[in-house]
């Protein structure tokens, strides 16, 4: 977390949306530091959208405060507000050619025609439009014009630039690049971005730090390394990825760590590392046992140490991977990713195999997932993990 | 003639082995028939004249067909696409048209003489802009202000019911629309009662005594709002407003409303942002909107007969009366035409100031 005020960029002070009796957003209260590349993640209607008008200054939070640069600016109109967006749909000026769409920030502002002018042509180098500069915004590519709306934004040198979904009109391979492309332009400004969108795989390529949000509230904020291995709520751990969520009970746990089992039978052995740092739990607590799918092994004979029963019920082939779906001796259905290249005996339907993983891999959360959507086995999400 | 129409035809058998050169055979058979027709109307050399373009078109076409061989035949063909659009153009555009330039050259014999002859009678042309150049100007200088405030009045109008209509925008759009399911005639007489001496208006006016202004302003003459020119300003105005409230509506409705948030994210208030952003992007509707209000409103008549008093007489009035009452076609037709360029030069002009290049 980046705490110190001279880096931080934008605050927000409990702030709180409401739309008559509906809560969009849940008292947010966060900072974004210098230079920060920082996702707002979550499924649609979470929030996060809300969340960036307030910041923007299209919309003006019920209750709380936005600092910009250490500046309360909870009530400035968003032409006063420093900072810049790139909107879903681009929201190009459709009757300007390029030069004069990033220019529209600079004129407003009313800077000398020369100082525009550079200013523009830098620009159009940085997202590599030189050639393009006279061009309509309908006479170009969608990826051309993403990078025309990223242009008029930064003209402006903005505190921070703001991101919403702004790859979701792109198809796959052109939303690849420009992820990288969008990386690349960040690191060359040296701007703060802040980045809305619901593909997690986004969010975890791109980011500095991410901020997971579900139904208006703020679930976690992290780096893509603690979000993904050691969520804070089911939710994060369901919706980041993808993951096998176990239900199970405390058996005994105390400082040096203890065991779980698992609901309808099994055991697993739970160190320190695998659960956050300040839980005690006491005996006959309801925990969820988290075994990402790429981290289960497969194997026909019984491996030493903690291990499961299943049998193989569907097997998948994804080409840089084989996902098998299986079902323990309780019941629960478990997902396992094996290498796709392993011409393995039990990758057949109706095999009976172990499952094992290395101490490191389960992670223990409170409570019991609401069993509709205990596992996500979302194709995309696990290419994305992988 | 016959000559001409058999030709056209011979040439479609020529080429018969595909449809469409049939077709376009038929087609300027028909246009050279039409025409011919229209022109029988007046004796003298018209129809010869008619004739002769006809014959040489067909000519060079044949020409062109056999001489450049299959591929000027292939690039013949495109033209037989636009075999229904050539037909009616020649039927309902190009006849009536070239019947009107005739009669507008020909001159009468008596007042009773319902056919008169082609004599290239020009005098009916210096007529049409001597004599009546006070309505040609009033016509043009009533239709521009009815413009004017049509714009005034239409463009807010269309800009609430795009922006601020909600779910109410087809409603409020139906209340724009619906009194002109009246007849024109009847809408106006209504305005007859009411600007009339006695009417409401009038005695509001009288009640808080502020004539004197409308007087000053020259709304009103001599204590009276009907049969001014005010009145029928005021007539055209509210007789083509929707004319001008739909298309404008059509361009702002289409406006992605993102565009005004991105433009005030670009330090732009909320005027700047109208200014550079809506304004420009609503100009293809406000330019059609004005075509449609000027260019009827210069020719119409209605508002300056029921509303207007004689110094008040538009130059569709003055038409009417050479044609329906004094009979004589030549020199109403010679004013129709000048409206007809007159009103085209004007729109050049403005296309070419105010036209964009989406416009469409």
């Amino acid at each position: 977390m980046v705490d110190n005020s001279t880096s931080q960029v934008i605050h927000l002070d409990h702030v709180r949306k409401q739309y008559g009796s509906f809560t969009a957003v849940e008292d947010a209260n966060f900072t974004i530091g210098r230079g920060e590349f920082f996702a707002m993640l979550g499924p649609s209607g979470c929030g996060k959208t809300t969340t960036l008008k307030m910041i923007a200054g299209f919309e003006q939070p019920t209750s709380g405060s936005v600092f910009l640069e250490g500046v309360d600016v909870s009530t400035v109109p968003p032409y006063k507000r420093n900072v810049n967006t790139v909107f879903q749909q681009y929201a190009l000026f459709p009757h300007m050619s390029v030069a004069d769409n990033i220019a529209f920030g600079p004129r407003s502002k009313k800077l000398s025609e020369s100082e525009v002018k550079k200013r523009v042509g830098d620009m159009l180098d940085v997202v590599r439009l030189a050639e393009f500069a006279d061009r309509r915004p309908s006479q170009l590519s969608g990826g051309q014009q993403q990078r025309v709306a990223l242009a008029r934004a930064l003209v402006n040198y903005p505190s921070a630039l703001l991101l919403d979904e702004p790859l979701a009109a792109l198809d796959l391979k052109l939303r690849e690049a420009m992820q990288i492309e969008l990386k690349r332009i960040q690191r060359e400004v040296e701007i703060t971005f802040v980045f809305v969108t619901h593909d997690q795989g986004e969010a975890l390529t791109m980011s500095d730090r991410i901020a997971v949000m579900s139904q208006g509230v703020v679930e976690q904020i992290g780096t893509p390394v603690d979000i993904y291995k050691k969520p804070e709520s089911l939710f994060v751990a369901g919706f980041i990825g993808s993951a096998n969520l176990l239900p199970s009970t405390v058996s005994q746990f105390d400082a040096a760590g203890g065991t779980v089992v698992l609901n309808g039978g099994g055991t697993v052995t739970v160190g320190r590392d695998n659960v956050a740092s300040d839980v005690t739990w006491a005996t006959g607590e309801e925990v969820t046992i988290m075994l990402r799918p790429e981290h289960l092994h497969v194997t026909v004979e019984r491996p030493a140490g903690d291990a499961l029963q299943a049998e193989v019920t569907d097997v998948v082939f994804q080409g840089s991977a084989v996902r098998l779906v299986l079902q323990l001796d309780n019941g629960t259905e478990v997902t396992a990713i094996v290498g796709g290249d392993a011409d393995l005996p039990f990758l057949r339907p109706g095999a009976a195999v172990w499952l094992s993983w290395l101490a490191t891999s389960p992670y223990v959360l409170d409570g019991w997932p609401d069993l509709a959507g205990a596992t996500t086995t979302n194709l995309e999400s696990i290419e994305a993990a992988l | 003639m016959v000559s001409v129409v058999s030709a056209g035809k011979k040439w479609g058998k020529s080429l018969s082995s595909r449809p469409e050169n049939v077709g376009l055979g038929v087609m300027l058979g028909l246009g050279v028939g039409a025409v011919a027709l229209a022109a029988q109307w007046v004796k003298g050399p018209s129809a010869m004249l008619v004739a002769i373009a006809m014959l040489a078109m067909v000519v060079g076409l044949i020409y062109t067909a056999f001489a450049g061989g299959l591929e000027a035949r292939k690039s013949l063909a495109p033209y037989g696409l636009l075999k229904p659009g050539m037909i009616w153009l020649c039927l309902f555009f190009l006849a009536p048209l070239w019947a009107m330039v005739v009669m507008s050259l020909s001159s009468k014999a008596g007042r009773f003489d319902f056919f008169p002859d082609f004599t290239w009678n020009f005098e009916n042309y210096r007529i049409a802009l001597t004599k009546f150049r006070p309505q040609f100007i009033r016509s043009f200088s009533y239709a521009g202000i009815a413009t004017m405030l049509t714009i005034v009045i239409g463009y807010p109008l269309a800009y609430f019911i795009a922006f601020r209509g909600g779910k109410y925008r087809n409603i409020l759009l139906g209340l724009v629309v619906i009194p002109f399911f009246t007849s024109y005639l009847i809408r106006t007489l209504a305005w007859n009662n009411i600007l009339a001496d006695e009417g409401p208006v009038v005695s509001l006016i009288n009640k808080l005594h502020i004539s004197g202004v409308f007087e000053s302003l020259d709304i009103m003459q001599n204590g009276k709002l009907m049969n001014t020119p005010a009145a029928v300003i005021g007539g055209l105005t509210y007789n083509f407003l929707p004319f001008m409230v739909l298309p404008i509506y059509v361009s702002l409705e289409k406006i992605d409303v993102r565009l005004v948030d991105a433009a005030m994210d670009l330090y732009s208030s909320a005027s700047q942002a109208f200014r550079k952003v809506v304004l420009p992007l609503s100009l293809p509707g406000l330019f059609a909107g004005s075509l449609l209000v000027f260019i009827p409103a210069a020719g119409d008549f209605v508002n300056a007969q029921f509303l207007g008093n004689p110094q008040t007489t538009m130059i569709g009035n003055s038409i009417q009366d050479q044609f329906l009452r004094q009979l004589n076609y030549p020199v109403a037709s010679a004013m129709s035409f000048v409206l007809m360029i007159i009103i085209t030069i004007i729109v050049l002009i403005y296309t070419k100031f105010m036209g964009t290049e989406d416009l469409a």
